[in-house]
């Protein structure tokens, strides 16, 4: 069996800390890009123009259609090649560019669900007040949606969290590569148990608090 | 600006389809300043949407309406300057909830109007002072009861100093001992001049503040009148139906 799993995070913690960290950047980069570009998406999506929504929606189908390991490996094999300034960049933006995208495709839908949750009465109201388009979007709409995105931006981060895994295949230094280092040093099992329990840890804590945000937000309704 | 002689509001032709369904089937309408003029008719008959094009809510599928003297076009920016004179009242209120009732009442006047801060806000305080509202000036729309809620819809199209107020069955969703309330402050407005066209199904308070009645349904005019002749001695059969049923 070899040593216990005490033993080897008591031994090892810094590497796991240092996974934990990555883990956390990672999946905050991810979400931080996807929110801009997500934002984008959305209110292409949102367009009036048939052609741009159409496009958008393509986007996001195709993003959440295919598996992000597939995503990934496209962008760490094919980017390079026909992207040739990325030759000269660490391999990490990569898979970085991969989970950005990934996530502006799910964003971009929390996005529009959140500004299509806003009744049409309150945009009719306001353009009824001579109020132009883009001051009903910041003034009236954005700060209503903003109550249903927020949640589920902060679950996204969550569920982000569990996907960056996945970046430990091409050697990003997370979580899940962690495994990878200690399984050099004969260490099969244990390992695995203590960044399940880390990922469970964090996404408990960070589920808590997004209940504590609903709650907050909803204080004002 | 306008006068007697030439309609505040005027629709020539005036048609709505909603996919296959011919919602307005061609109305003429002139409406004239400090005129009130109130439209009945059945659900459906499509009274609401022809309110609703007078601002451009409601796109035409074709017809015009002039207001002021100028055609409608709901795909020019203008179209933002006219609605700052058209003010509209909803039967679902839609106050901001995520603003104070006074920053309800500003933040049309400041932004598109650049009225400084100050001064709407003392604007506000007035409009609010006249509908009974002024101790929840810094309340949120939540704290309000409906035809509070309605009041306050109300006097924040009213800030805007509108030429035309617009009203979409403003007393429909409210609590029976709500409506008195609000039927008062429109009163209010109608007794100062203010044109005002209103979709409702108070006959009572259509027959004492309009100066013209119209009978909407199935698309069309079917008949308009003075209250008087309207509700005492209907020509239409469809007029004479509608009312044995609602009077």
């Amino acid at each position: 069996m070899g040593p216990s799993i005490t033993d080897v995070f008591k031994e090892y913690w810094p590497i796991f800390l240092k996974g934990t960290i990555g883990t956390l950047r990672y999946a905050f980069i991810a979400v931080a890009g996807g929110s801009i570009l997500g934002a984008f998406v959305a209110f292409a999506h949102l367009s009036k123009n048939k052609i741009i929504s159409a496009i958008s929606s393509g986007y996001a189908n195709i993003l959440r259609g295919t598996p992000l390991l597939v995503q990934m490996y496209i962008a760490y094999f094919f980017l390079p090649l026909v992207v040739p300034f990325l030759n000269n960049v660490d391999k990490e933006v990569y898979v970085l560019i991969a989970l950005t995208l990934n996530s502006s495709a799910y964003v971009s839908e929390i996005i529009r669900g959140g500004i299509k949750s806003v009744d049409i009465g309150q945009s009719e109201a306001a353009r009824s007040l001579g109020m132009s388009a883009s001051h009903t979007m910041t003034k009236i709409i954005l700060p209503q949606a903003i109550k249903n995105i927020l949640p589920a931006l902060a679950n996204e981060y969550i569920a982000m969290i569990k996907e960056t895994s996945l970046a430990g295949t091409f050697m990003l230094y997370e979580l899940m590569y962690t495994r990878t280092i200690l399984a050099n040093k004969y260490l099969s099992w244990q390992p695995l148990f203590i960044i399940a329990a880390i990922y469970l840890i964090l996404t408990v804590i960070l589920t808590s608090l997004v209940k504590l945000l609903e709650r907050r937000l909803s204080v004002s309704d | 600006m306008t006068d007697k002689l030439s309609p505040l509001i005027e629709t020539i032709d005036l048609k709505k389809n909603f996919n296959d369904l011919q919602v307005l089937k061609g109305i003429n309408e002139k409406i004239y300043k400090g005129e009130v003029v109130c439209i009945i008719g059945p659900s459906g008959g499509g009274k609401s949407t022809f309110l609703r094009c007078l601002n451009m809510l409601e796109e035409p599928t074709s017809g015009e309406v002039y207001f002021e003297g100028e055609k409608l076009d709901p795909k020019s920016t203008n179209i933002d300057i006219h609605r700052q004179k058209i003010g509209m009242v909803f039967q679902q209120f839609n106050v901001f909830p995520h603003l104070t009732v006074m920053e309800n009442i500003t933040l049309a006047p400041t932004l598109e109007k650049k009225v400084p801060l100050e001064d709407a806000r003392k604007k506000a305080m007035e409009l609010l002072k006249q509908v009974g509202l002024e101790d929840k000036a810094n309340e949120y729309p939540r704290k309000l009861s409906g035809g509070q809620k309605q009041r306050l819809a109300i006097i924040r199209a009213m800030a805007m100093e509108p030429d035309v107020m617009l009203f979409d069955e403003p007393t429909s969703a409210l609590d029976p001992e709500m409506v008195k309330g609000v039927l008062e402050v429109i009163r209010k407005l109608t007794d100062s001049g203010m044109t005002c066209v209103i979709v409702t199904h108070e006959m009572g308070f259509a027959r004492e503040v309009a100066d013209r009645v119209l009978f909407i349904d199935e698309g069309i005019v079917m008949e308009e009148g003075t209250p008087k002749e309207l509700f005492e001695n209907p020509k239409n059969e469809r007029t004479k139906e509608f009312l044995s049923q609602v009077l």
